[in-house]
């Protein structure tokens, strides 16, 4: 890619020149200069700039993939007048005070699509502080007004007198100054990179040529591999074990119970994993789950037969039944599913008893992280260091308040006191048993019409398990989340919540409480549609009066789509629109039927509103990757119970979508001067909806039950 | 000790005979681009090149590696690889990258058969790829972009 080849050329014409003075930096700032290499000067926590010119973008948030890194360091270029291809990013340190998520009050993490939405104006200003301390500094050394200095791709350029200088040449002098307060930023309309089409990623190199770092890749002196067996069952306990056999396989070097399970500790995973194999376990089950997935779904129904938490209540809800034209019911069934990234959980943490501990992760949450292990490892917190490094998807699975793998992984090494350092690796088959899964939930939904056809009722009962314990009379937000801003205009809505407390653990999973409530919402809304005999999309455009933006992803979506043109026979088209973390999706996805009744997905185009966007191609990739996630999910994932015990076992019992599965999906972005929103959850969840909505106008089958195969939908 | 011989250098690897190929590329030779994502063939993350065809690594015991040669995606070379790795940095495939170089991998192989597939059959050839991320769009394009280049 012409983008690299100039990049490396031109840093190595600039070795070649020869820097000779070089100061480096710590991250409080100070400098200390050094000769013979080069200079690195920190101007604010985001931004380092090299004196061959290379500019360090420090990344505060993650990157599972959603494409952070190329948004925030796009950012900082923007406002730094920077060379794109001379930006570099690097992942911060575990620092809450300077790299915390401003919305999520003091705690450094990444989550809820908000990773650009926090950062736009922190970083711009970052950027800009920066290209301000260069531009005065310029203009000292050159003695000229700052205000007569231009700054483009990397240079500084004073017109009259002719002077110019790269970055690199004046981060010496304009390391000295003290940052403004307070430096303007650039006006939308003069942005050069936010908004344009042209950037490649930051990170597509190293994913394509194996150079990328994952933790799992992650390698340091002597270390050990770890796995562990825990109990098959959520809230058992290892009563018995026996690891005679496990010792003596060969290269497994120890055995540790720790509050988790059994540790396995060998010189390679697959010694490990041949050691636990070989472990001779019982389990005390008598304090945990033991049911099956039915009588789990009992309780829920039988907690439903009352009224819950009110989440929304407008209207008369009980009187718009009462003098209903036309009612229905609805129940709508929706598994718990595993986020199962496609790199297992995994982390290498080096301890050293009593004084400090360093780890290697795909970090969702440093503080988390650090948090627990400090706790777990009696040390104080800043005596943990936490390594971020790429993560292999997360989809939400990264971040639990035990800190999950991370927190084990510094049991594993407390329970050899530091002796090894850990590499602790989960399998498919621990991801996929390993709990934190979107939780089951079971909603109903009651519908009426007046004489009018004018729908006047959305009765809403949404029933869970809450992430974290919340008592049963208070509502769990994020079960309800899109139902308590329902924007369709209806008289009369009334919604409620209640939360099962159960032993099986469960997680935010991309979208969140979204994944479930967009499909009742929109296949809801399709029904009534039915009912008053209407088209879907005009339909849902009157109910949207008072919401523009709704209004105007759905109408670019159906015209985009050929909406109201006549299928053929065997072709249906589904409609939904959504709005999650601020941002607007509408999709219109087409199916066909074959001649044995299986369904295809052939195309699905989406529009999404989500604010001023900062790479096009990014949020193009995150739609793409949303839609693919969501497909595959409600098309046949599930994770169901037998006893207690999960039924999936590795990838073939919760197969991934396949290559041969993905539709053609199309993009379109609304232009918007709106502050940016997130993109990272918000282009799945009216995928589900807007293809089930299309299968029943192939089969005449409204799919209440998912995944849909165990409605009886075959995919062909 | 077992003999095997990858990226054109033989190595001696001290472990059961039992060991799957991809622990042995990734624990003891710290070639690190080829990935465990399943360890039963269900999602191809773990592909190397054995012979130039695209194998599953986790599926090769060590003690039957010993006649083979096999490129990890750190050494994939030629025409074929390098159009295709330029073809996935065109079209910015990447998402977590984590089974980048499985597919990649595979899609050599793909292309080194068929140099101008359709997408059915990259359908068919690439369907053992599980992409979490699901890039499967932009993996579709990125091949006939590589088989484009091969072709001009
Ligand atoms: S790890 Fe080999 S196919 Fe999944
Ligand atoms: S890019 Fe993340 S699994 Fe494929």
């Amino acid at each position: 890619m012409t983008s690299t080849t100039s990049r490396r050329g031109f840093l190595k014409g600039s070795a070649a020149a020869g820097a000779t003075l070089v100061i480096g930096f710590n991250l409080a700032g100070q400098l200390t200069v050094q000769a013979g290499e080069t200079v690195v000067k920190s101007f604010n926590p985001f931004i380092k700039i090299r004196s061959d010119n290379t500019i360090i973008a420090v990344i505060k948030h993650f990157e599972m993939g959603q494409g952070t890194t190329t948004g925030l360091t796009t950012i900082l270029a923007e406002e730094l007048d920077a060379d794109w291809d001379s930006m570099v990013p690097e992942f911060a340190p575990a620092d809450r005070k300077r790299y915390a998520n401003l919305f999520w009050g003091g705690a450094q993490g990444t989550g809820g699509s908000s990773a650009i939405a926090n950062s736009f104006m922190q970083y711009r200003q970052a950027g800009a502080v920066a290209r301000d301390m260069l531009v005065r500094a310029a203009a000292a050394t050159w003695q000229v007004p700052a205000a007569d200095i231009t700054t483009l791709k990397g240079v500084l350029s004073h017109a009259g007198s002719g002077k110019s200088a790269t970055y690199g040449q004046m981060v010496g002098a304009a390391a000295k100054l003290t940052p403004a307060e307070d430096v303007p930023l650039k006006k939308p309309e003069d942005f050069t990179l936010i908004g344009k089409d042209y950037l490649p990623r930051k990170d597509s190199n190293a994913k394509t040529d194996g150079s990328a770092i994952f933790a799992m890749d992650v390698k340091i002196p002597n270390m050990v591999y770890v796995v562990v067996a825990r109990p098959p069952r959520f809230g058992g306990k290892v009563k018995s074990f026996d690891d005679s056999k496990a010792r003596a396989v060969r290269g497994v070097v120890d055995v540790q119970k720790i509050p988790r399970g059994i540790a396995v500790y060998a010189k390679n995973t697959w010694a490990a994993l041949k050691g636990r194999d070989a472990l001779i376990l019982t389990w005390d089950f008598s304090e945990a789950e033991n049911r099956s997935t039915d009588e789990m779904l009992t309780q829920y129904r039988d907690a439903m037969k009352k009224t819950g938490n009110i989440a929304l209540d407008k209207g008369d809800a009980a009187a718009a039944s009462d003098s209903a034209e036309q009612k229905t019911s609805l129940e709508f069934v929706f598994p718990f599913l595993a986020h199962a990234p496609m790199e297992p959980q995994n982390c290498v943490i080096r301890y050293v008893e009593g004084k400090s501990a360093e780890l290697w992760d795909g970090c969702q949450s440093p503080s988390m992280t650090q948090d627990v292990v400090a706790k777990i490892l009696d040390l104080k917190i800043d005596d943990v260091k936490v390594n971020t490094v790429y993560a292999g998807g997360s989809f939400g699975r990264r971040v639990t308040g035990d800190a999950d793998y991370g927190g084990e992984a510094a049991m594993a090494a407390k329970a050899i006191k530091g002796k090894y350092a850990v590499k602790l690796v989960w399998t498919r088959e621990d991801d996929l048993k390993g709990g934190f899964y979107r939780p089951m939930h079971v909603e109903k939904l009651d519908l009426a019409l007046n004489q009018d056809k004018v729908p006047t009722l959305w009765r809403h009962s949404v029933t869970g398990i809450p992430f974290f314990p919340i008592p049963a009379d208070k509502l769990d937000g994020s079960a309800v989340e899109g139902l308590q801003n329902l924007p369709y205009d209806i008289a009369n809505i009334k919604v409620d919540q209640h939360n099962i407390d159960s032993k099986v653990t469960t997680l935010w999973w991309r979208s969140v409480g979204h994944s479930h409530t967009a499909y009742s919402k929109e296949v809801g809304i399709d029904v009534m549609a039915e009912m008053a005999g209407a088209d879907p999309l005009d339909f849902r455009l009157k109910l949207l009066k008072d919401h523009p933006r709704e209004a105007a992803v759905l109408k670019l979506a159906a015209e985009k789509a050929g909406w109201g043109d006549k299928m053929a026979p065997g072709k249906g088209r589904g409609i939904a629109v959504h709005e999650s973390f601020n941002s607007f999706v509408a999709q219109v996805v087409d199916v066909s039927k074959d001649k044995d009744g299986a369904i295809k997905v052939d195309r699905v185009v989406c529009v999404i509103d989500c604010g001023i966007v900062i790479n096009p191609d990014v949020v193009r990739a995150q739609m793409e990757g949303g839609i693919g996630y969501g497909l595959g999910a409600v098309m046949r994932n599930k994770i169901s119970f037998d006893n207690g015990e999960v039924e999936q076992n590795n990838f073939p019992d919760y197969l991934p979508l396949r290559m041969s599965d993905m539709p053609v999906v199309e993009v379109h972005i609304i232009p918007s001067g709106e502050k940016p929103t997130g993109v990272g959850e918000p282009g799945l969840p009216p995928l589900a909806p807007a293809l089930s909505n299309a299968i029943f106008q192939v089969t005449g089958k409204r799919i209440t039950a998912l995944p849909m195969t165990d409605s009886g939908i075959d995919f062909a | 000790m077992y003999q095997v011989t990858i990226n054109g250098k033989q190595h001696q690897v001290d472990v059961d005979g039992d060991t799957p190929l991809l622990w042995v590329i990734r624990d003891e030779l710290d070639l690190t681009g080829t990935k465990f994502g399943c360890g039963i063939s269900a999602c191809g993350a773990c592909t190397v090149l054995v012979d130039g065809v695209p194998e599953r690594s986790c599926q090769i015991p060590i003690e039957d590696a010993r006649d083979m040669s096999i490129t990890t995606i750190e050494a994939v070379s030629g025409k074929v690889a390098q159009a295709v790795q330029d073809a996935w940095r065109e079209k910015d495939v990447v998402q977590c990258g984590y089974c980048q170089s499985g597919q990649i991998v595979q899609a050599i192989g793909l292309l080194k058969e068929n140099s101008a597939p359709t997408d059915s059959e990259i359908d068919a050839y690439m369907s053992g790829n599980a992409c979490r991320c699901a890039t499967y769009h932009r993996i579709r394009a990125a091949i006939h972009v590589a088989a484009q280049k091969l072709e001009g």
